[in-house]
């Protein structure tokens, strides 16, 4: 384990944990809301942060914590109010926030394509110090709200009907997410890159749910994935000097054809064990009711 | 406190008087059952107390004069609608009649264009407690993006009462006796995407029960039900009204549920045409809109009317 020497390295490894945890700590609601796609589009977004953090001289993180958050509530409120026209606003919102990236970074005399580069796929030697201090307290707003407000959140994402209903904060509960899920996004870049990091908020969940029944497990194995994948693929990187993000995710990929052949045994025996159940049920009903030409309800 | 309408409460409370007897007896057997879960649901025994005598009881809903519309079509033309402490009411009518749309707009989901509506005798825009409506929307599945158990998903109508705090040991408790309700309890650590139609229908009811409500509102809890799981609900329902429940819901037709209705609403182009007794089998299929054979041959057989507006 000589790579842990590197004081470079050590970084990387720690903000590896923090992107293994978090991305999948939200992409599980996303994906539970069918948006699985959101993180992606929040990544475009980023990108003009990260730029006008090179123009004006800042650091690009907190620059692209506030253009993803903005992007982020805007996508919800496209959502909210767009109906029919929704996905042709996204679209431009997405596709609007990469080309403005890449056109501001080109105009600042620190960006270059190199740097440009690490941003989209991310980069193992460039996690500076200061780099780490605010991924850590951002990763500790994500782990907070996720996980903190895992009933709440799964209510809003699994019925939103019927969580209005039920007197909670609907909109304010959908703006936290996808500020939070902007947050994940900038978390992320460093190691995985805007163009990547949404593959790590899906796929891990979509690996975890091929041997869950609960969200409570879901939730549980897609960080493990996050971890296992984040964690090897940076390790990968170190030794093979190619860009992280690429090795994490092809990893990540990996994991989940590795799951789904194991755990295709598994669902066929909880279907079979379902379809008994269900010929219990019908037992249960009274005689008149079954009836071969009894066609129950139109 | 809202102005009473002097015109709907005589016609609910013969209604209840007329209530079949057998099913009298019934409740008389879950009396024990009843006692005890009555204690846990309501605090004040006042519910239980007002419901069996003949007092005119306080609305717990009330809409006058509700016009909506879904785009540019108008979807309710002026509907009244009062319900009391206690009462079941069934919305009837034909698809697009504007059934749901009310529903939707008593639980605050579709806006009126004029009218008032009251719960609980505050105007809809004030009323904050929601811990006391439990609500059923029309949905084919309890199902989402991600895995989820049964007790996962009806501990999310415990939330009404939670609200951002953790759950605690009555918490847990109000959603195993929800489960226990709707004959799932076996079920709870199932994942929902393994259920029936029926059991996905009866994992909504228990969590909109979950919230341990005063008023329940469903939007065809029916829909795609199958036989053993409509007579499994029916019951789960029996015993809520027999608590002291008030429902209002939105039926395709009565079937398993008929005994427990006291009144019927029928709507037609989002005008109320039928406000009283649930329609017997000639009247019902006079109604308008009826222009459907059942094919139920069970069903047929018997004395007792099932299809309604189909």
């Amino acid at each position: 384990m000589e790579m842990l020497d590197y004081a470079f390295m050590q970084r990387a490894l720690l903000a590896a944990v923090l992107v293994g945890i978090t991305a999948p700590a939200v992409g599980i609601y996303l994906v539970q809301r069918r948006q699985a796609i959101m993180g992606d589009g929040i990544g475009h977004v980023a990108l003009t942060g990260v730029a006008l953090g090179f123009l004006t001289g800042n650091n690009p993180v907190w620059t692209a914590v506030a253009v993803a958050s903005l992007g982020a509530i805007l996508m919800e409120l496209i959502r909210w109010y767009g109906k029919a026209r929704g996905d042709l606003a996204l679209a431009m919102l997405f596709y609007g926030g990469m080309a403005g990236g890449v056109l501001l970074i080109n105009m600042s005399d620190t960006g270059s394509n190199a740097n440009l580069t690490s941003y989209l796929f991310g980069s193992i030697t460039t996690v500076s110090q200061q780099d780490v201090r605010t991924i850590c307290v951002l990763a500790a707003f994500v782990i907070l709200i996720t996980l903190g407000l895992r009933r709440q959140l799964f209510a809003i994402c699994q019925d939103e009907e019927f969580a209005r209903v039920t007197g909670l904060p609907v909109r304010f509960l959908n703006l936290l997410l996808a500020v939070t899920a902007a947050v994940t996004v900038t978390v992320a870049m460093r190691v995985v890159g805007l163009l990547l990091v949404s593959a790590l908020m899906v796929v891990p969940v979509a690996a975890a749910q091929q041997a869950t029944r609960s969200f409570r497990t879901t939730l549980a194995l897609s960080i493990a994935i996050g971890l296992l994948v984040t964690l090897s693929g940076t390790s990968y990187s170190y030794y093979e000097d190619v860009p992280p993000g690429a090795s994490i995710v092809v990893l990540a990929i990996g994991v989940f054809a590795v799951i789904t052949v194991l755990a295709a045994p598994l669902t066929r025996r909880r279907a079979r064990r379902a379809a008994l159940a269900e010929e219990q049920c019908t037992v249960e009903a009274p005689a008149r009711h079954i009836s071969a030409n009894d066609d129950v309800r139109v | 406190m809202a102005s009473e309408r002097g015109g709907g409460a005589a016609g609910v409370i013969s209604n209840a008087a007329e209530r079949p007897t057998t099913e009298h007896a019934e409740r008389a057997e879950q009396t024990e059952h009843t006692e005890q879960a009555a204690h846990a649901v309501h605090p004040e025994p006042a519910a239980y107390a007002a419901k069996s005598s003949d007092e005119e009881r306080e609305p717990v809903i009330t809409v006058r004069g509700a016009r909506a519309s879904l785009g540019s079509r108008p979807v309710l033309r002026g509907v009244d609608l009062t319900v009391r402490r206690g009462e079941v009411v069934a919305l009837l009518g034909a698809n697009g009649s504007g059934k749901s749309t009310m529903i939707r707009a008593v639980v605050g989901q579709v806006p009126l264009n004029s009218g008032e509506l009251e719960l609980f005798g505050i105007p809809r825009r004030r009323f904050r407690q929601w811990a006391r409506v439990g609500y059923m929307p029309q949905r084919t599945t309890a199902a989402s993006g991600v895995p989820a158990t049964v007790r996962e998903v009806v501990s999310s109508g415990r939330l009404a009462r939670t609200k951002l705090r953790w759950p605690g040991r009555d918490d847990r408790a109000a959603v195993d006796r929800a489960l226990e309700l709707v004959g799932m309890a076996d079920r709870a650590k199932d994942s929902v995407n393994a259920l029936s139609g029926g059991q996905h229908q009866r994992v909504l009811i228990a969590r909109a029960l979950a919230g341990e409500p005063e008023l329940l509102i469903m939007d065809e809890p029916m829909a795609g039900v199958d036989l053993a799981s409509q007579q499994v609900l029916a019951d789960a329902l029996r015993q809520q009204v027999a608590e002291g429940t008030t429902v209002l819901l939105v039926l395709h037709e009565l079937g398993p549920l008929e005994p427990l209705i006291d009144r019927a609403v029928v709507l037609r182009d989002g005008c109320v045409v039928h406000d009283g007794p649930p329609p017997q089998a000639v009247g019902q299929h006079a109604l308008p809109g009826h222009d459907h054979i059942h094919p139920h041959a069970a069903y047929a057989a018997e004395p007792i009317r099932t299809g309604l507006l189909t």
